[in-house]
Parts: C-alpha cells; structure tokens; sequence
C-alpha cells in the first residue's frame, strides 16, 4: 500500500510529543486517501530503542529505523541527507514533518530535492475529494488559509501543538532498521555548541503558562510572575516585546514567532493582545488577562478578566495561595 | 565579504483589526490605502548585515522582488539605515506569488550579482509567514542553510552562527557561502537613519531588473499543485467575564475560579 511517511524523532530519550501530533495528523487523512501510516525514526541513541513502541500503541505498525551516530540534535544536514535517502527508496506519497527548530528547513529542502509539492506551518490537516487540505494561520493570525494540495509526492510540516496527540490505539507493529551513506566532510554545517536556557518545566508542554509582556516593565517584573509559576506549577512565557529586549530568553516567546502553546490555564499579564500574540495562546482551556486596560483586545480572547495593574494582583494572587496551602 | 539582505515589503501587519480586509479576487489582504514597510524580521537581517559592514567593512545590496512603482519607501530607509545599493526585481505580481516561486527568481537575481558569500532573510514574512524562502535559496543556490539566527559570533577566530532552538541556543559552524533566516534579538534591533543618512541615501545606486532578465534553475515548483482554495477571517465574539472589586476581591474571585476549573 502506498504510504504517509511520518518523520519522528525521540531527542530527549522518549518518542517527542510532536511526533505523535504527526501522528494525529496522519490518522486524520489516511482512511480517505487509502493509504497506509509508515513511521520513520531518525537520530541515534537510547531514545530509538523504545520509540518504535511508542509509534506502535497510536496506530502505526510499520516502523523503520535509521540510527547514525551522525544524527544528534541540531545536525540539520545530516538529518537532511538521512531522510533523502530514505524517501528515494520508499517513495512515500505523503511525507508529514514537524515544523519544529529543525523539521521546518528539513521539509522545505526535502521537498525541493525530491520535486514535490510542499505546505509549511500547517495548523491542521484534512482531506476532500483525494486531495490532502492544509489549513495555517496567516496575516499574524487573523485570517486562516485552506491549501489544497492535488500533487504527488507532498510534504507537508505540521506546527507544533497545534494537534493534540491521538488517543492511544495499540497495534502489532514491526522495526526494520535501515542504513543510510553519512560523512561528517559534506555536512555543511555543524553545531559547535549547546546552549540550553530551560527552565523546569518546559514552556510547550506546560499545563499553566503565566505570560508576561511589556506592561511587566523590566526583568523584576517576570520575577514576580517567575514566583506565580512556581506556586501553580507551570512555566513563564512572554510576548515579543520582553523577549526582543533581553529581559527574558528569546525562547520563552509565544506567538506566531515564538512558541504555540495549549495549556488548561494561560494567564497573559501586562500583555495587549495583538493578534501575533493570541495566534500562539488561542488553543489554551481558559485564558486569564491581567491588564489596566480595559479596552486592551486581550480581553476579547480570555474568558476572565481583571483590570488592574499587575503590582496589586500577582504578589497577592501568590501570597494567597501559599496561605491556603499553609506554606 | 559580499552580503545580500532580501527585503519584502508588507503592509504594516500591526495595524488595527479594522484596517484588515481580503480581497477575494488575489486571496490576499488588501493593500491599497494601507501603509507598507519592510516585513518584520528583514530589517533585522539588514541590521546584522550592517552589523558586519561595520565590523569588517562588509559590502551590503538589498534585494527586492515587488512592483517598482510600490517599493521606493522600503528601498530608501534600506539605503538610508547603511545599505550600499539596492537591487529591485520589478514584478507586479509578487505580492501574490508563493514563496516557493519568489525563492527561484530571488535565487536568479543572487546568480546574477556574482560573488556573494551571505545571503540574509528574515526568519519569516509577517503576512504569509510560510518560512520557505531562506531554505530554498540554499538549495536553489546550493549552499549551506541556517534558520532562525540572532547572531553572528566568533569562536576561536571561527565565525559561528547563533540559532535559536527549542530549550535554547545552539552555535552553528557553517560553510560559506550560507543563506541565512534572522530572527530578532536585543543585538540586532534596526538601526535609525539619520538625516544626513537620509540624504546621502539618495545617491546610493538603485539597479532595476526584469523578471526575464532572470535565469530561473529547472526544477518542479514546491508550490505548483498547492492551490489556496480560501481564507477565512473568523468571526471573534468576547466571552470575557470581567471580576470586580478592590485588588483583595479580585484576588479572591480568580483563587476561587482557578479552584473551580481544579486548577488549584
Ligand atoms: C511578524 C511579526 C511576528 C510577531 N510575533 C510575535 C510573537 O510571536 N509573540 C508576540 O507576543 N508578539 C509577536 N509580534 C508582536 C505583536 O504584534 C505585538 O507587538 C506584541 O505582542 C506586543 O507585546 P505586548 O502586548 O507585551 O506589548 P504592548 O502592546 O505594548 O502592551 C503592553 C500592555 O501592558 C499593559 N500594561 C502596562 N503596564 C501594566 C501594568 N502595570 N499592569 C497591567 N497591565 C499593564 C498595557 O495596558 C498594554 O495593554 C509579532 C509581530 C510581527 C509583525
Ligand atoms: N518579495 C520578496 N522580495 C525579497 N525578499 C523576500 C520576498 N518575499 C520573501 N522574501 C524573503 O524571504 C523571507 C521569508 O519569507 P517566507 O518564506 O515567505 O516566510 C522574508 O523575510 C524575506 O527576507
């Protein structure tokens, strides 16, 4: 059966979480399109060992392997190459890639080497009449864009948490690992060095995300939201401005630059609510906005609104609840 | 050191909500009466290329794919910020066309100025945000690719690239030539021109190139077969509940809320 080749990767030791999106985003058209889910696992290390299980319990039988020593995080090039010779010896009709760091110049490159039709950034993905229907954001998250994609091959990336990842659906699966011609002299790029700026708990996955933007007026500010994370157990995102000017890591950012993130609780302080902003939180359960504002447009996305200057809730807001806890 | 900054011209993506219309005709956003800049992230790259001109003497061309009746504003505040001259590829069509089919002209006109060791784009274009193009200048143009740079560094007299990652930074040895995506940092926010700038910008050499004067690479076009079948503005209508009261209410009120959606 001709296929969908799902490209996943298991960078911290466990299949990634936008692997199994891809997943998600597979299930949603193959039934259709009549085709079958292959899963390709690239990289090296102990994370390939159980991967392919994982791939296995949400539905996908088929899983090939390729573990090169040459293939750690951020090596685009190598991965680039890898996954060349795998698609011209599968031929796979679809090929889904996240758009994540790296899988958003992998799907771009792969498509040109391979002739194929390719749709980036994709926030969802359907099928009508044999063709696959890509939907992304555009205009900064005003405006919503359709694609229909009538060519085949096609690659497609997948923005990430932009899915939820699929209910678990196990089925008896097979590995077969395959090799691929890798030499470190014709990577045109390398990565010299890791710089990691995580905090605890990672912003993308997250179940309360406490973002703070401009209206924070300084490092001090994101101290006090730092302290609110903390108490709720959830992570610190910002908006463009804190990030830009060194405040805060460029990683933290969410928006349609910066991270989309889906947590039960979003809680955007000092933030206006441009639509490059809402474009990154609209997913999130229940957005709270903090703002002395009242005519901010935040409030027009969240569904609890406080207007006030941040200084009189958030100290208060995280004395409370560490009273309550008795702390 | 040869660099070539690409500029796209956009229509201002933070004006207000009011002032966002499609036309249903192109597909695209309207574009008469509203004001155009350069796209976000292009002026930052144009900054880190300056950045380079000033270290090293770096010689720096702008190039633009757009109508050359529409683009003069950007290609004056280009010259004016530090760019020595400016190529523009007078296409009407641009602002309608796929990255993909933009990336192969924008490639045809980097053939045609000769040496160039840096080619710099923004990360994304504000409006379509498709991050498609600096990827496919490199493998149009077959050189080394790295997206999403903040800065350009030394490291034991080696030039490496700073990449933005999920959980962080990674430092990039590439090969030049390299096409590279810039994303803004503290380090590179774009620099203003002064008057004098302003004025000595009008003398900067502005060459104009037909897209028949462009030898475009043979290859399938990633964006022949993908058809934009709608876009669709959603309607948003406000569920905001606004809590009332003193601060100490307030507080209150939402510990109570979050208790309720068992969040807390
Ligand atoms: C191509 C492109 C990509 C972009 N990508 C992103 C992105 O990924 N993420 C992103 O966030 N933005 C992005 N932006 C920027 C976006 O358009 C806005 O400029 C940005 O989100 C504004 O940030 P802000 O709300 O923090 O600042 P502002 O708009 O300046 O708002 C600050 C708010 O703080 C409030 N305030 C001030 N003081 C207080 C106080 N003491 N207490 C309570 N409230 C207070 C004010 O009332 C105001 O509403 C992008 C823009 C472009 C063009
Ligand atoms: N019409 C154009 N002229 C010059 N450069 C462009 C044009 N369109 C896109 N670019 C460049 O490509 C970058 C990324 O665009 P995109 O792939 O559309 O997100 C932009 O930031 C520009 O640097």
């Amino acid at each position: 059966m001709p296929d969908i080749l799902v490209v996943a990767t298991a960078p911290l030791g466990t299949l990634s979480r936008s692997s199994l999106e891809l997943v998600a985003g597979a299930h949603a058209i193959r039934g259709p399109l009549g085709l079958g889910v292959t899963g390709l696992l690239l990289g090296t290390g102990p994370g390939l060992a159980t991967a392919p299980q994982a791939l296995h319990e949400h539905g996908v039988a088929r899983v090939l392997r390729v573990d090169h020593p040459l293939l750690t995080v951020g090596e685009s090039d190598a991965y680039l190459r890898a996954l060349e010779q795998v698609a011209r010896r599968e031929n796979p009709e679809i090929i889904l890639v996240s758009a994540d760091t790296m899988g958003r110049d992998l799907a771009v490159r792969l498509a040109w080497r391979l002739g194929a039709a390719l749709v980036t950034e994709c926030s969802d993905l359907a099928s009508a009449d044999g063709a696959v229907v890509a939907s992304r954001q555009v205009y900064g998250g005003r405006a919503v864009a359709t694609l229909a994609v009538t060519r085949r091959p096609a690659v497609l990336s997948l923005k990430p948490r932009s899915l939820d990842a699929p209910a678990p659906d196990p089925v008896a699966g097979s590995v077969e690992d395959l090799s691929v011609e890798l030499q470190q002299g014709e990577l045109s790029s390398r990565v010299r060095e890791v710089l990691r700026e995580q905090s605890d708990v990672g912003l993308e996955d997250a179940q309360v995300v406490i973002g703070g933007g401009r209206g924070m007026g300084g490092p001090e500010g994101f101290a006090q939201l730092g302290e609110l994370a903390s108490v709720l157990g959830g992570a610190v995102g910002a908006s463009r401005p804190p990030a830009d000017s060194g405040w805060v890591p460029l990683t933290w950012q969410v928006g349609q630059t910066g991270k989309t993130i889906r947590p039960a609780l979003y809680m955007a302080v000092g933030i206006s609510g441009a639509t490059q902003h809402v474009a990154g939180v609209s997913g999130s359960r229940l957005i709270v906005a903090i703002n002395r504002d009242a005519e901010a447009p935040i409030f027009s996305v969240a569904h609890l609104g406080i207007v006030a200057d941040y200084k009189e809730i958030v100290p208060a807001l995280v004395a409370k609840i560490r009273e309550m806890r008795g702390q | 050191m040869n660099v070539v900054v690409c500029l796209k011209q956009v229509v201002d993506p933070e004006l207000p909500a009011k002032d966002f219309a499609m036309d249903p005709g192109t597909q695209r956003q309207v574009r008469e009466g509203r004001p155009l800049v350069i796209s976000t992230y292009d002026e930052n790259a144009l900054e880190v290329a300056l950045q380079l001109k000033d270290a090293s003497g770096a010689g720096v061309k702008v190039l633009t794919l757009g109508a050359q009746a529409a683009v003069g504003d950007a290609i004056r505040l280009a010259l004016a910020m530090g760019a020595d001259e400016a190529v523009v590829v007078d296409d009407a069509l641009a602002p309608e066309r796929a990255g993909a089919e933009k990336a192969r002209m924008l490639a045809a006109a980097i053939r045609r100025m000769g040496s160039v060791d840096l080619i710099l784009t923004g990360c994304e274009s504000a409006d379509w945000v498709e991050r498609v193009v600096a990827p496919l200048l490199a493998e149009d143009l077959g050189v080394a690719c790295v997206t999403f740079v903040s800065r350009i560094e030394s490291r034991d007299g080696a030039p490496v690239v700073r990449r933005m990652v999920e959980d962080g930074h990674h430092l990039v040895e590439v090969r030049l030539p390299a096409v590279l995506s810039i994303t803004s940092d503290e380090s590179n926010r774009p620099r203003l021109p002064k008057v004098k700038d302003i004025m000595a910008a009008k003398r900067k050499p502005v060459q104009t190139w037909a897209p028949a004067d462009l030898v475009l690479t043979a290859t399938s076009d990633p964006a022949s077969g993908v058809e934009v079948r709608q876009v669709v503005v959603p309607e948003r209508t406000s569920r905001c509940e606004f809590l009332t009261g003193e601060p100490p209410e307030l507080v209150e009120a939402l510990v109570q809320r979050l208790r309720d959606q068992k969040l807390l």
